[in-house]
């Protein structure tokens, strides 16, 4: 153990230490880039690595979680290290956008996809979309019987059946869609009545999926690439659990970007701007679409062959710059008692 | 002058706080404060960090009683083991508790999960202070007729309050700043609901006003337990007996007294230890990247190092000052030191973004930010360390050196800190222990591409891949196991001398 005496010593070499890391591997050379990334490491470091090896143009990337990564960038402001910011959903890109810290995505890149899809100010553009969907287990419940409109969930049939994940950041944005769609009042009485219903609730969309799958409940209201995550973990036989996609436009099929922003102080805009187009590009978008399963949002690539085409997804009309009001969302679920 | 500097240091996150509470005006100040919800989650807040201080003060209590001074069969495993979950960040513990049972979530979950992973926060300072205790008090009660319980009360529990007190602070303030536990189990308590209006709105000016007032409550606390102490002594006045404590006789009670840590064991680290054998199952089809899991433990080691060692040499001029000056400025200092301990991390880890991506340009997001954050964090656990080490201590050893005629620094290395080593070892052991947990800051203020085991752990589960954060975990477990374990060895060696 550490004796009194030492202590001087060891401080010592803990300063020296410190110093030499402080002051090794500080020149950043201007071949490289630095991104925050709300997305997990498996699901986009290998597009990454194709980058560089194709441009020669390093990228140094701070791993986190979307909204903790969001703050961060606000409290540096413009001093932030960052060049690029990639987030898991529209609202962390807006919040950033709201503070002016984006510069504009060039409307060449804008073009490459829908303008549902990018932010109204061409701040950010979404890179993969991300689609709600009502999982069933098909044991339990015959195709035909699976709700098709995502307020008919609460109905008795299904009382004790349907799990929600209520401190999920994409079930809190289809609760925001549904309140600007729907308004303020009905989207209250669904919560209210899920709560009624005995609504069972998860810590994420992974572990509602199993539960589903296992049968011990019915019905479950996920992102659609759960699935294909699962099913890719255990075998395609063993999924007893099927994604529907609501039928008549309500915020139950409600389409959320991931997608890119570049942070206006970044000193590398050209190389910044190179890192997009590449998101953009085939070999990405594919990487996307096969190996996270998402929507591929450009390059013409299409989705996997099991999915419908994004544009037959029926989803509600909404703008994605709209879904920022998460505080009176948070605030409705904690009324209804669900978180 | 050290402490105040110290002291003044540990007070950054509060600027930070007024600067963003101020931003909004004094509506959006009033519009946050004076609502029926900040009240209820004060009330809640409050409501739970009083149950589980009472709850680990009774469990620590008891568990150093009994494997202190009593016959407990295999006392000294017991002992090692009472220590244990502190080694168990609270997200993998609460993580087991909600998969084990389902139903143990809100209130009664965080109660049980903090209670079962905080206690030995009480735990350890009361079983060094039973061993310390000269057993000559107690021998003069005992001749005066009174019988054991009767001493316990009257004597043993007296001398043992600044222990109990100083580690249930501890435990107080921990239960206001953790995150991991209550999110898990989904009890919506102040730092839920400061990392979620982060998430929500992105306003920083709630979760400003919100961490304010936790501030507040936390200077009432830590002034609250500073009153406890009030004017006693607690060193012996003359020479007084060096020798091991005596030992109570259970008889066959003993079996049943067994019963205690057995049970608190299975729940505290079975339970997580059960969930971890899962995950470690899963993990032999995950296709593991030791290499660099290696690479993170390495870098768990290099920052909870250097945040240990400066955080434990940071405390001694603040414990000091707290146990020998009663001035109003040592109290201030002290508090200031306790501040960082009951903030969420993630406002600590943002107010340092705050201050070093504009101050401090070439230093921030390099070590010795992240290692200044660990300091801001845990220093209280080791200045109550140090602290409790420094009362036992008489400064009349100092002022004698003194009359002798030597000089104050030759004082400090020949008298004081041999006095004040263990206290300042076991606050390191346990400030680096801790350090291997934490999550906000490192994730914030780490180098770009630095990884620790926690942070390994948290890439992990966020995307649901419990395979992967198997092996992480459990590195992480008994790397910090190490640390808990020499703190409770020094109980036994204590004994033995």
């Amino acid at each position: 153990m550490l004796s009194p005496r030492r202590i001087p010593a060891v401080a010592a070499v803990a300063v020296l230490a410190l110093t030499a890391v402080a002051c090794g591997g500080g020149s950043s050379s201007s071949k490289s880039l630095t991104l925050y990334s709300g997305r997990a490491e498996v699901q986009i470091q290998p597009v990454i690595d194709e980058f560089t090896k194709e441009t020669g143009i390093k990228v140094k990337v701070r791993y986190g979680a979307t909204p903790e990564l969001a703050a961060q960038i606000s409290e540096e402001g413009s001093n932030s290290p960052a060049d690029l910011f990639f987030a898991q959903d529209a609202g962390g890109l807006g919040s950033v956008d709201d503070r002016g810290l984006f510069g504009p995505v060039p409307p060449d890149l804008l073009a490459q996809v829908d303008p549902r899809y990018h932010a109204d100010d061409g701040d950010w553009i979404g890179i993969t979309g991300r689609v709600r969907v009502i999982v069933a287990n098909s044991r339990n419940v015959p195709d035909a019987e699976v709700p098709t409109d995502v307020f008919a969930v609460t109905a008795p049939r299904w009382k004790g059946k349907v799990g929600i994940a209520p401190t999920n950041g994409s079930f809190e944005s289809f609760l925001t869609a549904m309140r600007v769609q729907a308004g303020d009042e009905r989207t209250k009485q669904f919560l209210h009545d899920l709560a009624a219903n005995d609504v069972k609730t998860y810590n994420d969309n992974a572990l509602i999926l199993k539960a589903v799958n296992d049968g011990e409940i019915d019905l479950g209201l996920i992102n659609h690439y759960y699935w294909y995550q699962l099913a890719n973990e255990i075998g395609e036989d063993k999924m007893v659990a099927r994604n529907h996609f609501t039928l008549n436009g309500d915020p139950g099929a409600l389409v959320n970007v991931a997608g890119v922003g570049i942070l206006k102080s970044s000193d590398h805009q050209e190389l910044a701007t190179r890192f997009v187009s590449f998101l953009l590009g085939k070999t990405a978008q594919t990487f996307f679409s096969e190996k996270n399963f998402e929507f591929p949002l450009a390059a013409g690539v299409q989705p996997l062959p099991s999915l419908p085409k994004l544009s037959e997804v029926q989803s509600p009309d909404i703008d994605l710059s709209n879904l920022s009001d998460l505080d009176t969302t948070l605030d409705m679920l904690r009324e209804a008692g669900l978180l | 002058m050290a402490g105040a500097a110290v002291a003044v240091a540990a007070l950054l996150p509060v600027v930070y706080l007024l600067v963003r509470a101020g931003e909004g005006g004094w509506t959006a100040v009033s519009d946050t404060l004076l609502t029926e919800r900040t009240g209820r989650l004060l009330a809640r807040s409050l409501g739970l960090a009083t149950a589980v201080t009472g709850a680990s003060a009774v469990i620590g209590v008891a568990l150093a009683w009994l494997t202190v001074r009593c016959d407990l069969p295999g006392r000294r495993l017991w002992r090692v083991v009472a220590a244990l979950p502190l080694a168990v960040p609270s997200y993998v513990g609460a993580f087991a508790y909600v998969s084990v049972f389902p139903w143990l979530t809100g209130f009664r979950g965080a109660f049980a999960a903090l209670t079962l992973l905080s206690y030995p926060y009480v735990f350890l300072p009361v079983a060094a202070s039973l061993e310390r205790i000269d057993p000559s008090f107690e021998e003069v009660s005992r001749s005066l007729g009174n019988n054991a319980a009767a001493t316990f009360r009257t004597v043993t529990l007296p001398q043992l309050r600044p222990a109990i007190a100083t580690g249930g602070l501890l435990v107080f303030l921990y239960c206001l700043s953790d995150f991991g536990a209550v999110s898990i189990l989904r009890f919506d308590s102040f730092t839920r609901v400061i990392y979620q209006s982060y998430q929500s709105s992105f306003d920083r000016t709630p979760a400003a006003v919100l961490g304010c007032l936790l501030l507040a409550v936390t200077l009432v606390v830590v002034s609250a337990e500073a009153r406890t102490r009030g004017r006693a002594r607690y060193y012996a006045s003359g020479p007084g007996a060096n020798r091991p404590p005596r030992v109570t006789r259970l008889g066959r009670a003993r079996w049943w007294a067994l019963l205690v840590p057995v049970t608190v064991a299975v729940l505290a680290l079975g339970v997580p230890f059960a969930n971890l054998v899962r995950w470690l199952v899963d993990s032999v089809q995950a296709d593991v990247d030791l290499a660099r899991v290696w690479r993170a433990a390495g870098g768990s080691l290099l920052a909870s190092g250097l945040g240990a060692l400066v955080t434990g040499a940071a405390a001694i001029p603040v414990a000091l000052l707290a146990a020998r000056h009663r001035s109003r400025l040592a109290a201030a200092v002290e508090r200031s030191a306790y501040v960082g301990h009951a903030l969420p991390g993630i406002v600590v880890a943002l107010s340092l973004v705050f201050f070093s991506a504009r101050y401090l340009t070439s230093l921030y997001q390099r070590l010795p930010v992240l290692v200044f954050a660990y300091l801001v964090l845990f220093l209280p656990l080791a200045v109550s360390a140090v602290y409790t080490s420094a009362v036992q201590a008489s400064p009349a050893l100092d002022e004698v050196a003194r009359s002798l005629g030597k000089r104050p620094l030759a004082v400090l290395r020949t008298v004081t800190a041999p006095l004040l080593a263990p206290g300042v070892a076991a606050g390191t052991a346990l400030v680096f222990l801790t350090c291997m947990k934490e999550l906000p800051a490192t994730l914030l203020l780490g180098p770009t591409g630095f990884e620790t085991l926690a942070t390994r752990v948290w890439s992990a589960t966020a995307i649901g891949a419990y395979g992967d954060a198997a092996v992480p975990s459990v590195l992480l477990v008994v790397a910090a196991a190490v640390p808990t374990w020499l703190l409770s060895r020094r109980l036994g060696r204590q004994a033995a001398t």
